[in-house]
C-alpha cells in the first residue's frame, strides 16, 4: 500500500528542474510503467483480494489527486467530482462496448497484455477523460460569476443533473437489437438505473498504476510550475493574484478541466473493472463528498496528503467491514475527530518529503 | 384547471416544508458561513422523534385525540433542538478558528453518525415504518374539484406560524439582534458586548428545533417514514439547501421565497414537462438563477475587499 | 481479525438464539458467504434477506446440518455500492474460503459480486435480483425468484384478463432498476394482450410526494395502475392517490409484499392487487412453518425479501446434500438439478437459464392481509 507514495517519492528524486532534458523528464513515467508491470505481476500471487483493493486504491487515489487540483490548488470548492466519473465511465464504455461489437463482432475481452483490446480500453479512457474535460470546462465557466459555496452548489448541481440523464437511458442493446440499432439509439441505451453492465471488463492493475504514475506526474510538475503558482496564489488571494497579472478565471476554468480529465479517467477505470457495475445511484453526490474528505484529510494541496488519504480511506471501511452497522459510526467518528485533532489534514499544504525540513509558505 | 389548481395546492405544501427546512441551512449559514450537511438528518431525527413518541403513547392502536399534535410536536421540537445544541457544543465549536472546509467535512461526518446510529436495531432499526394518524385525513374543503386535505392545511398553518414567530425573533428580539450582529461580524459584535458562543448555540438549537417541525409534518402528510439511512432524506434537505440558496442564503424572508419557489418549480415542471427530470428541475433553476443573481434572490451581493 | 474486539458486534445480527453455535460446532464447518446490504439506503432489504437467511441455517443445523456438518455464514456488508460488493465477494472466496455465496437484492450488486463468483468458479445464488442479465453471467449463477419479463408478464395477464382492464398507466421508481425493469416487461406484455398504457409517469427514490403524477394519472382514467415499486413507497403513493380522488385499484410485484404497507397504507391499499411467490395465507406446511418461526425469533411477519432469503440458503443446503462433493462445479451441478423443491416461495424447479421456475401467485389486499385471487403459470 506504500506503493504510490513510494512513486511519488521516486518522481520527485528523479524530476528535473522545468526545462531539463527530455529523456530525464520521461524517467519518472518510465519508472511508474516498471512499477505498473511489477505490480500487475506480484500482487496476484499476494492474493485476487488485495489485487481488486489495490484497483480500487488506485482509482481513488487519481480522484483524489485530481479533485485536489481544484480544492486544494486552487482553492475553489467542487462538489461534483462523481459526476466527471460518471462522464467518462459512460464514454470510455460506449466506445469499448460499441467498439468491440464494431472491431470483432463481440463484447468479449480480449484477454492478451497490451492487446487490441486494451488499447480499445486506454483510447477510450483517453476520450471519456477529454469529454469529462469538456465538462469540466462547462462547470468552471460560471466561476467568472461565482464565488466559494455558490461555485460548489453549481458543481453539486452538476453531479445531480448528470446522474438523472444517465438514469433516463434505456436498457443496453444486445445480440440482434445491437446490430439493428441507430446511433441514437445506441447512445440512449445505457442500461438506466439498472446501470451498464454490458462493458467489457478491461481494467488491470497495470493500467490503473500507470494512470495514477500519469495523474502524479502532472499533479506534482504542476504544483511547481508557473501554471502551479497562479493556481496556488488564486487559492490564497483571488484580488492580489489578479492585481499580479494573473488571469483568475482562465486559471480556474483549466484548473477545473484538468481535474475533470483525470476524474474522467478514473470513471473508466472504475467501469472496466470486474467487481463493479457503472451505474448512476452509486457515483452521486455521496461518491462526490467520499474524495472531498479524502483531499481534506490529507491537506490541502498536498499531494502526496491526498494520495496517503485516499489510500487510508480506501483501506479503513475494509478493515472495518466486518463489524456492518456500527462500521459508518466508526467510520464518521474518526472523520470528526480528525477534523477536530488535525485541522490542517495529514501534510498540510506540504509534501511527504518536505515534513522534516522548513515550514513552506 | 384542476389540474393547475391542485398542483397549485400540492407545490405551496410541500413549499412550506421546504422553507421550513431552508430556514436551518440559512441561519446556519448566515451565522457561521457553512453549509451544516447536518441538518437535513436532524430533520429525520425530528420525523423520527415524533414517531417514538406518537407510538409510545399507543396512538398507532387507538386513536389520537385532538391535543395529540400539540404534544408531539414541542416534544419533537425539544428534542431536537438539544441535539442541535450538542452537535455544535461537541463537533462544531473546536472548529471555529478553522477552515471552513473543515467544518464542512465534520458536518459531514456528523451526518453520517446521526443516519447510521438511527439505523441501529435497538434504535429505530432499518424498517420504514407507518406515522399514527395524529390528524383527521380527510378533506377540509373542496374547491373547484380540488380536495383540500385537513393536513395540507396544518402543514402550511403550522409552517407559516413558525416562520412568522422567527421573523419575529429574529428582527423584533435583543436576541434576534445580537444575531444579527454575529451574522455581520463575529469580532465586532464580540467587542460591543455580544456573547457570541451563546448566539450561536441559539442559532442551532432555533434551526434544530424548525427542523424538528420539519420532521412532524412531514411525516403527517407523508405517513410511510422511511429508515434513517435512507438517501431520500439527504436527497431532501439538499432540496430545501438550494430553495435556501435561491432565496438567498443567509436570509431569512429568502429561504421561505426560495422554499415556495422549488416546491412549485418542481411540482409543475413534474405536472406539465416530465416527471422524469424532476429531481434536475430544482437543480437547473438553482444554476439558472446563481447565473443570474450570484447571491440568490434576496441576497446582498458582497463586496469583496483585499 | 484486526480488530476483534469490534468484530464480536457481528453476534448481534446473527439469528438471536442460534447465533452461538455455528462456527464453533466442533471445528468442521461449511462457510458459506453472504454480501448485502446492511447499512445506507438499501438496509432495509440487505436486513430482511439475512433474517430469512439465518432462520434457514439454524433450521438445518438444528437438523444436523449436511454431510455431518454445521453451516455457517460469513456475511459481508457492502453498503449497497458495487464497488463494494464486488470487493466483498472476492475477500469472502479468496480470504475467508467460502463454497458458495448468497447474496443481493438489488442486480446491480448481484451482477458485480456474480461476475467474480463466476470467474472464481463458485456458485452463487441470488435470493432477489430480478434482471435477466444476472443468471446470464454464466453457469455459476442462480436465482430463486422471478425475472422481470415473467412477472412483467403475470401483471399484464392478471390486468387483462382478471380485471378486464383495457386501459393501464404505469407509476415507476426511475431509480431503482428493479422498477424500470418490470415497467417495461408490464408494457410489452400489456400491449400484446391488447391493452393500451395511457399514460407512464415516473419518480425517483428521493420523493415522497407523488401528487403531480397521479394528477396526470387521474386525468387520463385509466382501469388499473401498475405501480412496481417497493414497499417503502407505495404506501405513500396509494394514500395520495385516494386522497386525489382515484378510485381505481392499484397493482404491483412482489416488493409490495411486507406487513409495513397495510400498517402504512391503512383503507387506502384495500382492493389493490400485487403479484407474488406465495401468499402468507397458503396452508402449505413450508409456508406456515417458515412465518410461524420468522415470528417467534424476529416478532414481525416476514416480508417477501426474508422469505427469499430463507429459500436461497434451503436451496443451497439442499444441493450440498445431493452433491457428490463440495466442490464448486459440483455444487452447481446438483443446485441446477433442483426439481420441485417445496420452498416458501413456491415449488421451486431450477430451469435451464439458471432461474427459477415457479407459479406466480396475485393477492388482493383485503382488511389488511394479502389474500390469495389466482394463480399464474410459468409459460415460456
Amino acid at each position: 500500500m506504500a506503493r504510490p507514495t513510494d512513486m511519488a517519492d521516486a518522481a520527485r528524486r528523479l524530476s528535473p528542474p522545468l526545462g531539463g532534458s527530455i529523456p530525464r523528464s520521461l524517467l519518472p513515467l518510465i519508472l511508474g510503467v516498471i512499477i505498473a508491470v511489477l505490480g500487475q505481476l506480484l500482487v496476484p500471487a499476494v492474493g485476487d483480494f488485495y489485487y481488486t483493493l489495490f484497483i480500487n486504491i488506485g482509482i481513488n487515489v487519481i480522484l483524489a489527486v485530481s479533485l485536489n487540483i481544484v480544492n486544494g490548488l486552487t482553492g475553489q470548492f467542487s462538489i461534483g467530482h462523481a459526476g466527471f466519473m460518471l462522464v467518462g465511465g459512460y464514454v470510455a464504455g460506449i466506445i469499448t462496448y460499441y467498439g468491440s461489437y464494431a472491431l470483432w463482432g463481440s463484447t468479449k475481452v480480449i484477454e492478451v497484455f497490451l492487446g487490441p483490446g486494451e488499447w480499445l480500453f486506454v483510447a477510450g479512457s483517453v476520450v471519456g477523460g477529454l469529454v469529462a474535460a469538456a465538462c469540466g470546462y462547462l462547470v468552471g465557466l460560471p466561476s467568472l460569476r461565482l464565488r466559494g459555496d455558490y461555485l460548489a452548489i453549481v458543481t453539486l448541481g452538476f453531479g445531480e443533473i448528470v446522474r438523472v440523464l444517465f438514469q433516463l437511458t434505456t436498457p443496453v442493446l444486445k445480440g440482434d437489437d445491437l446490430a439493428a440499432a441507430s446511433l441514437g439509439q445506441k447512445l440512449t441505451s445505457l442500461g438506466g438505473a439498472q446501470g451498464f453492465g454490458a462493458i467489457p471488463r478491461y481494467t488491470t492493475l497495470f493500467w490503473v498504476l500507470v494512470f495514477v504514475t500519469l495523474s502524479l506526474l502532472v499533479a506534482i510538475r504542476l504544483k511547481r510550475s508557473t501554471y502551479g503558482r497562479a493556481f496556488l496564489a488564486i487559492r490564497e488571494n483571488e484580488i492580489a493574484a489578479e492585481a499580479m497579472g494573473v488571469n483568475t478565471t482562465q486559471t480556474k476554468v483549466r484548473a477545473f478541466v484538468l481535474s475533470a480529465f483525470f476524474a474522467g479517467i478514473a470513471g473508466s477505470l472504475f467501469a472496466h473493472q470486474l467487481a463493479t457495475n457503472l451505474n448512476p445511484r452509486e457515483l452521486g453526490f455521496q461518491k462526490s463528498f467520499d474524495v472531498v474528505i479524502m483531499v481534506v484529510l490529507g491537506g490541502m494541496g498536498s499531494v502526496s496528503g491526498a494520495v496517503v488519504a485516499a489510500v487510508l480511506l480506501t483501506i479503513l471501511p475494509e478493515l472495518l467491514r466486518e463489524v456492518s452497522g456500527y462500521r459508518m459510526i466508526a467510520y464518521a467518528f474518526l472523520l470528526i475527530v480528525m477534523m477536530i485533532l488535525r485541522p490542517q489534514g495529514i501534510f498540510g499544504v506540504r509534501e511527504l518529503w518536505e515534513l522534516g525540513g522548513k515550514k513552506k509558505s | 384547471m384542476t389540474k393547475l389548481l391542485q398542483t397549485l395546492v400540492d407545490g405551496i405544501s410541500v413549499g412550506s416544508l421546504y422553507a421550513l427546512i431552508a430556514l436551518g441551512y440559512t441561519m446556519v449559514y448566515g451565522i457561521l458561513s457553512f453549509i451544516n450537511f447536518a441538518h437535513s438528518d436532524v430533520f429525520m431525527l425530528g420525523a423520527w422523534f415524533s414517531f417514538v413518541i406518537s407510538r409510545a403513547f399507543g396512538w398507532a392502536e387507538v386513536a389520537p385525540p385532538a391535543w395529540s399534535i400539540a404534544l408531539v410536536l414541542p416534544a419533537s421540537m425539544v428534542l431536537c433542538a438539544t441535539l442541535g445544541f450538542t452537535i455544535e457544543r461537541l463537533a462544531y465549536r473546536p472548529l471555529r478558528a478553522a477552515p471552513r472546509l473543515n467544518v464542512l467535512i465534520t458536518a459531514i461526518g456528523v451526518s453520517l453518525l446521526l443516519e447510521n446510529t438511527g439505523a441501529l436495531p435497538f434504535l429505530f432499526g432499518t424498517q420504514p415504518q407507518s406515522m399514527p394518524r395524529l390528524i383527521a385525513d380527510r378533506p377540509l374543503a373542496t374547491i373547484a374539484g380540488v380536495n383540500i386535505n385537513v393536513v395540507d392545511v396544518v402543514v402550511v398553518v403550522v409552517a407559516v406560524a413558525l416562520m412568522m414567530a422567527l421573523q419575529w425573533l429574529v428582527f423584533g428580539t435583543k436576541l434576534g439582534r445580537a444575531m444579527r450582529a454575529v451574522s455581520f461580524s463575529d469580532k465586532i459584535a464580540a467587542l460591543m458586548g455580544v456573547n457570541v458562543n451563546l448566539v450561536i448555540s441559539f442559532t442551532f438549537v432555533v434551526g434544530s428545533a424548525l427542523a424538528a417541525a420539519a420532521g412532524l409534518l412531514y411525516a403527517l402528510k407523508y405517513p410511510g417514514v422511511k429508515q434513517p439511512a435512507d438517501a431520500s432524506w439527504v436527497l431532501l434537505g439538499l432540496k430545501a439547501f438550494c430553495a435556501a440558496v435561491v432565496g438567498g442564503i443567509g436570509n431569512v424572508r429568502g429561504a421561505m421565497l426560495g422554499g415556495l419557489l422549488i416546491g412549485l418549480v418542481e411540482l409543475f415542471g413534474a405536472a406539465y414537462v416530465s416527471t422524469t427530470l424532476r429531481d434536475a428541475y430544482v437543480f437547473l433553476v438553482l444554476i439558472a438563477v446563481l447565473l443570474g443573481r450570484p447571491t440568490g434572490i434576496l441576497g446582498r451581493a458582497a463586496v469583496e475587499k483585499v | 481479525m484486526l480488530f476483534p474486539v469490534l468484530a464480536g458486534g457481528c453476534d448481534r445480527m446473527r439469528g438471536q438464539k442460534g447465533g452461538e453455535e455455528e462456527g464453533k460446532g466442533g471445528g468442521e464447518t461449511i462457510l458459506v458467504g453472504e454480501f448485502g446490504s446492511f447499512t445506507g439506503s438499501e438496509a432495509t432489504f440487505g436486513q430482511s434477506t439475512h433474517n430469512g437467511l439465518m432462520l434457514a441455517v439454524k433450521e438445518i443445523n438444528a437438523a444436523g446440518g449436511v454431510k455431518g456438518k454445521k453451516i455457517e455464514v460469513k456475511w459481508l456488508d457492502d453498503a449497497g455500492k458495487t464497488q463494494e460488493a464486488g470487493l466483498a465477494v472476492t475477500r469472502l472466496i479468496t480470504e475467508n474460503k467460502v463454497i458458495a455465496v448468497i447474496g443481493e437484492v438489488a442486480s446491480s450488486l448481484s451482477l458485480a459480486g456474480g461476475r467474480v463468483a463466476q470467474q472464481k468458479g463458485v456458485p452463487m445464488i441470488s435470493p432477489s435480483s430480478t434482471n435477466p442479465d444476472v443468471t446470464d453471467l454464466g453457469d455459476m449463477i442462480f436465482r430463486v425468484c422471478f425475472i422481470d419479463p415473467f412477472q412483467g408478464y403475470v401483471g399484464a395477464k392478471f390486468a387483462r384478463e382478471n380485471l378486464k382492464a383495457q386501459k393501464a398507466a404505469i407509476l415507476y421508481d426511475q431509480a431503482q432498476a428493479y422498477s424500470q425493469g418490470l415497467r417495461e416487461e408490464f408494457r410489452k406484455s400489456f400491449v400484446k394482450l391488447g391493452g393500451e398504457i395511457v399514460t407512464e409517469q415516473a419518480y425517483s427514490g428521493g420523493d415522497s410526494d407523488f401528487s403531480a403524477q397521479l394528477t396526470t394519472i387521474r386525468d387520463h382514467k385509466p382501469d388499473v395502475i401498475y405501480l412496481p415499486g417497493y414497499y417503502t413507497d407505495v404506501g405513500n403513493t396509494v394514500l395520495q392517490a385516494r386522497k386525489l380522488g382515484i378510485t381505481q385499484p392499484f397493482l404491483g410485484g412482489d416488493g409490495w409484499d411486507s406487513a409495513q404497507l397495510a400498517k402504512i397504507g391503512g383503507a387506502s391499499i384495500e382492493g389493490s392487487f400485487y403479484s407474488n411467490h406465495y401468499s402468507h395465507e397458503e396452508t402449505r406446511p413450508a409456508v406456515q412453518n417458515f412465518v410461524k418461526k420468522y415470528k417467534e425469533d424476529y416478532g414481525a411477519v416476514p416480508d417477501g425479501l426474508a422469505a427469499l432469503g430463507y429459500d436461497a440458503m434451503m436451496i443451497m443446503a439442499d444441493a450440498m446434500k445431493r452433491s457428490p462433493s463440495l466442490s464448486g462445479k459440483d455444487l452447481a451441478k446438483a443446485i441446477s438439478e433442483t426439481k420441485n423443491f417445496s420452498a416458501v416461495t413456491g415449488i421451486i424447479t431450477i430451469d435451464e437459464h439458471r432461474n427459477a421456475r415457479k407459479p406466480a401467485v396475485v393477492v388482493v389486499m383485503k382488511g389488511g392481509v394479502p389474500t390469495y385471487v389466482t394463480t399464474i403459470e410459468p409459460t415460456k
